[in-house]
């Protein structure tokens, strides 16, 4: 790790006030991506802004159906959350399956998804829930605030706050572990939730595309016939535009979204 | 077998260090005004060094000395070697490359050292490290062994035409060529076996202290044999002569080979220190050991195996490539010759066998001996075609393994091994009863009802261990002798340290050599301490490898405590005023037989050292020194089950059944055997299933430089083993010990492989069986 300022934000004002005076500011959430990559002395920030200290950023609100998590709430407790696991478990379910119980203890869901790692969960759950990403200035829909790899419509300077969506009927999440780093090297988010009023199935899919998450419109179309296990058998999904590396080819991703698909209904629907 | 002694579940006395965190490693150690150094390593896989400029790093904050190769050889430090010299089938010597500690006008693989940098804390050493210029032009590199031997290929050293190191064969080729053309069935199979990074636990690391006033220098290092370590660095390195060198190897965590060689840091940590004046620290990060550890296997082989209509094996032909990486590391060249192609016979009478191995220069680290060496190969060849050819030939797999068992002792093979004991049947017996074979079809169809394909596969294998006599691996080639040596002090309050030259990594030699003497001289396992790692301390030694420091190494302690045990003895009829052959030792204490005369042991020792009545012209003191050859090696042997189930959808494999039915010999503590055995296996498994280093074939960069993407096998990887053992005594040491470190390692990846391809019903497939790799290949057999 090379040298670095440390400054500990009090609050959101204060962590964007003090981001405005180094030449390359990182946020820092739970830093299990970050700290990683600055270890192998990948990345180089020259000021650091805690943001693991400010209490406005911590904490789950559910009321009805509405669901608010607050950016800096671990994964830890996104698994273990009463409230949430009452209304949607799918999402709880998620998280306790993140990293490990290092990982989880010290991840949050606001740094995962700044971060926006194409093999990470928490993007396909956002996108499949159609839920909206809160910052200190702005709120955005899921579907925009995702862009590419390691990218997000995030301004210099922007912090996400919370993470906003409605509980579905139904959802469920599967994935399929690379072998080696275990994270995802294949996950599906499915959601039976309504827009306008409507059924509207959502598919997400994490790991697998060369631009990070996307849904899949093979599969919305085939569970919005029936959100049945049962509907996605034989469903073909392309393989362009997926990743190929030497743990998966595209081919074997895109069977990797079907049968991920295939579990995650099932899952949505016990 | 008392609570303590021989055969005894002992629990480890090391333990209580280790799994407090109180162990001391090399990086726990400190000299005072000691000094952190960093690498300068190549990010070209081959490339010439046009220039070193080193001004802008010097000029760093805390930055003590940037020292280059020009100036390492300077001062005359010689080239690294390989100590097993091998003659190519035309009689020319083995083509060496030279391999300087810091490379000086070329680098020939990823991580190839340049430079190294001192400098106040390790984080400066390595600020000013990347701070070094180094001008480099790129060349062509080349990784792949097969293509490093075809025209054309980028050549690594001037010393090897065409990139071939040698080119050796073993056994009778024309009464080979001549059984598979008249035979009835011939099994042919192209076998690789992959490439591994050893990933011990502890990184290599080195720390060298210069002492001016001595003129003495004190390198500490992650060492399996420091006398070697001393003996090589003064013999051929120049770096300091054997009187003026103390090598420390203090608690080292996992070696599995890699541990054996000495490498470049070691050697320049020491020298830098000398030229610095200043004590320097090196520990390797997870990435350098990636790139610059020792990797293990690497083979590619043709394989021929002849039957005659009674389906006995009438001949054995077998043609490998051996990759050997951008240099010929310590014990390269022994690994896929002596000991590989001679353990080709397996457990089988094979008339006539014949091996050719070419070994090859890459622009990839640099390949020896790993948990195994040459065995795991050796099996893996022999016992994928084994099953391959039950296949072909339609007879079941334990059958035709059987039919062709050695079964009169002692067997001469046609590949120079002679087999002194064993019971191959008996292993099998028992592993086959212990995985319910005979059930296995009905598993099979329960396990179709739920989507899976279910498959069971199994490994004959047999090793060898304890590497002996010494005149005959001598005669081989061999640099070093293979004996060990040890010392016993009986301390004059009768408490006793045994000094051995064995060195212990994780193999609990604290706790074993502990309970030999405890049985020995029946005294209490605490009052007995190892010495060992430190060749200021102990006298030379050859350390641990091989699985040999069971069936060597307390082979000389044996032999030491016959010494003691002889003494004591003659000292205690003196002062009892009895016959010596009347003296027996029981309970600590020493007795006349048939009499209540006794003493007991620590006033034996005491008079030993008081010298006030001791018998007629002996010598004071208790102490006694043995150095122990071996008369052959020992072979351990076995027979492995396992049973996979595979998830269609997604290539899934999930062991479900594994069992382990070995032959060790007679065994010291049965936990610590059992323990070796699930480790071996684990690693067998990750071989088989997980592990696959990989270099991208253009740029020769390493793309499995961190557990990201190397996958190292987990617990959740794991089935509960089941482990047995039916044991023959080797009759070649004393103990009766044949050696347990290795064979988890040899004989598991073909009955892994063995397994998923009977699941999936295609038999070409590469080992690690990924999850990609089995989707693939049922994919491909749908669409047929």
């Amino acid at each position: 790790m090379y040298s670095l300022n440390y400054h500990r934000a009090s609050s959101v004002a204060d962590a964007v006030k003090l981001a405005k005076k180094g030449d390359d500011v990182k946020y820092l959430a739970g830093g299990m991506t970050l700290i990683p990559a600055m270890k192998t002395r990948l990345s180089a920030p020259s000021d650091l802004i805690d943001l693991g200290h400010i209490g406005e950023l911590k904490g789950i609100k559910v009321s009805g159906k509405n669901v608010t998590i607050g950016a800096g709430t671990t994964h830890a407790e996104v698994a273990a959350n009463e409230k949430l696991k009452a209304v949607c478990p799918a999402v709880s379910d998620l998280a306790a399956h993140i990293g490990d119980p290092a990982v989880r203890h010290k991840g949050t869901i606001g740094g995962s998804i700044a971060n926006n790692d194409p093999a990470a969960d928490y993007p396909a759950a956002l996108l499949a829930l159609d839920a909206t990403v809160v910052t200190n200035k702005r709120e955005i829909a899921a579907a925009k605030f995702f862009t590419g790899l390691f990218e997000t419509a995030l301004k210099d300077g922007e912090i996400v706050t919370a993470v906003r969506f409605t509980a579905p009927a139904k959802a469920g999440y599967e994935k399929f572990r690379n072998p080696a780093s275990r994270y995802a090297m294949t996950g599906v988010f499915v959601a039976k939730g309504k827009a306008n009023g409507k059924d509207d199935v959502r598919v997400a899919v994490t790991g697998a595309g060369e631009n990070g998450v996307f849904r899949s419109k093979e599969i919305e179309a085939a569970l919005s016939k029936k959100f049945d296990a049962a509907a996605v058998e034989g469903v073909k999904v392309p393989s362009k535009n997926l990743m190929s590396d030497i743990h998966a080819s595209a081919d074997y991703r895109a069977a990797l979204v079907v049968v991920m698909a295939k579990r995650a209904t099932a899952k949505a629907n016990s | 077998m008392g609570v303590e002694g021989i055969g005894a579940r002992v629990a480890r006395k090391e333990d209580r260090r280790f799994v407090t965190g109180a162990g001391r490693y090399v990086d726990d150690m400190v000299v005072p005004g000691m000094k952190h150094a960093a690498f300068v390593r190549s990010p070209y896989a081959h490339a010439d060094v046009k220039k070193i400029d080193v001004k802008a790093a010097e000029a760093m904050p805390g930055v003590i000395a940037v020292l280059t190769g020009k100036q390492l050889k300077g001062d005359g430090i010689g080239n690294l070697i390989c100590g097993w010299m091998i003659h190519s089938k035309d009689g020319t010597p083995m083509k060496m490359g030279a391999w300087s500690p810091l490379a000086v006008d070329r680098v020939r693989y990823v991580g190839d050292a340049v430079a190294i940098v001192v400098a106040e804390t390790k984080g400066q050493a390595r600020d000013a490290a990347e701070a070094v210029e180094v001008t480099y032009r790129e060349k062509k590199a080349v990784v792949d062994p097969a293509r490093a031997l075809a025209k054309g290929a980028p050549q690594l050293h001037p010393e090897a035409e065409g990139n071939l190191i040698y080119d050796w064969e073993i056994g009778d080729g024309k009464a080979v060529d001549a059984a598979i053309a008249s035979a009835a069935h011939v099994t042919r199979l192209h076998i690789v076996n992959n490439r591994l990074v050893p990933n011990a636990i502890e990184p290599r690391a080195a720390l060298g202290h210069y002492d001016k006033a001595e003129d003495h220098f004190t390198c500490w290092t992650t060492s399996q044999n420091p006398h070697v370590a001393r003996l090589v660095m003064s013999a051929f390195y120049n770096v300091a002569p054997e009187n003026k060198l103390r090598v420390i190897a203090p608690d080292v965590g996992g070696g599995f080979g890699s541990k054996i060689f000495i490498y470049p840091e070691e050697i320049v940590c020491l020298w830098a220190s000398k030229r610095t004046g200043v004590p320097v620290k090196w520990v390797a990060d997870r990435t350098e050991s990636f790139m610059t550890d020792a990797h293990g296997r690497d083979h590619v082989t043709e394989v021929e195996m002849a039957f005659d209509k009674d389906n006995r094996i009438t001949a054995l032909k077998v043609d490998t490539i051996a990759n050997f990486g951008a240099y010929m590391s310590l014990f390269s060249s022994s690994v896929p010759t002596y000991l590989y192609a001679t353990l080709l016979s397996g457990q089988y009478n094979i008339p006539a066998i014949h091996a050719n191995v070419r070994a090859v220069y890459t622009n990839t680290s640099p390949v020896d001996a790993y948990r195994g060496a040459g065995r795991p190969e050796a099996t893996y060849v022999l016992e994928r075609t084994m099953e391959t050819a039950a296949r072909e030939l339609g007879v079941s797999p334990a059958e035709l393994r059987r039919k062709n068992f050695v079964t009169q002792f002692p067997h001469q093979t046609p590949v120079i091994m002679a087999y002194d004991a064993g019971d191959y049947a008996a292993s099998l017996d028992a592993a086959m009863k212990a995985a319910d074979y005979a059930g296995f079809s009905e598993r099979k169809k329960a396990a179709a009802k739920k989507g899976k394909l279910r498959g069971i596969g199994m490994s004959c294998y047999i090793e060898a261990c304890g590497i002996a006599p010494s005149a005959a691996v001598g005669s081989l080639g061999a640099g070093v002798g293979l004996w060990e040596s040890a010392e016993v002090r009986v301390n004059a309050v009768g408490t006793i340290e045994v000094l051995t030259g064995s060195h212990s990594h994780g193999q609990g030699h604290e706790t074993t050599f502990a309970q030999l003497v405890a049985q020995r001289l029946s005294v209490p396992l605490d009052t007995v301490s190892i010495v060992h790692g430190d060749t200021d301390k102990v006298q030379m030694g050859m350390g641990t490898y091989g699985s040999r420091s069971g069936a060597v190494g307390m082979s000389a302690v044996f032999k030491a405590l016959d010494k003691v045990e002889a003494k004591a003895k003659k000292i205690a009829a003196h002062l009892m005023e009895a016959d010596e052959a009347d003296i027996v030792i029981e309970n600590g204490e020493l007795k006349v037989a048939g009499t209540d005369k006794k003493l007991p042991w620590f006033q034996v020792a005491l008079a030993s050292y008081t010298a006030h009545n001791l018998p007629a012209g002996m010598e004071p003191g208790l102490k006694e020194t043995a150095f122990y050859d071996p008369s052959n090696f020992t072979f351990p042997a076995g027979c492995y089950i396992c049973e996979v189930e595979i998830d269609p959808d997604t290539g899934v494999t999930e062991i479900v059944q594994f069992v382990a039915a070995d032959d060790f010999g007679n065994i010291i503590n049965p936990m610590i055997v059992e323990g070796q055995v699930h480790g071996g296996i684990a690693q067998g498994i990750g071989q088989a299933l997980l592990e696959g280093c990989r270099y991208d074939p253009a740029s020769g960069q390493l793309v499995t430089a961190s557990y990201m993407d190397y996958t190292m096998p987990r617990a959740d990887d794991l089935p509960s083993f089941k482990v047995s053992t039916s044991n023959t005594p080797c009759p070649s040491n004393p103990l009766g010990i044949k050696g347990c470190g290795e064979a988890g390692a040899i004989g598991s990846p073909p009955a892994v492989i063995n397994a998923v391809t009977d699941a999936i019903g295609d038999n070409d497939l590469t080992m690690p069986a990924t999850p990609l790799k089995v989707w693939t290949a049922l994919k491909a057999a749908t669409r047929h």
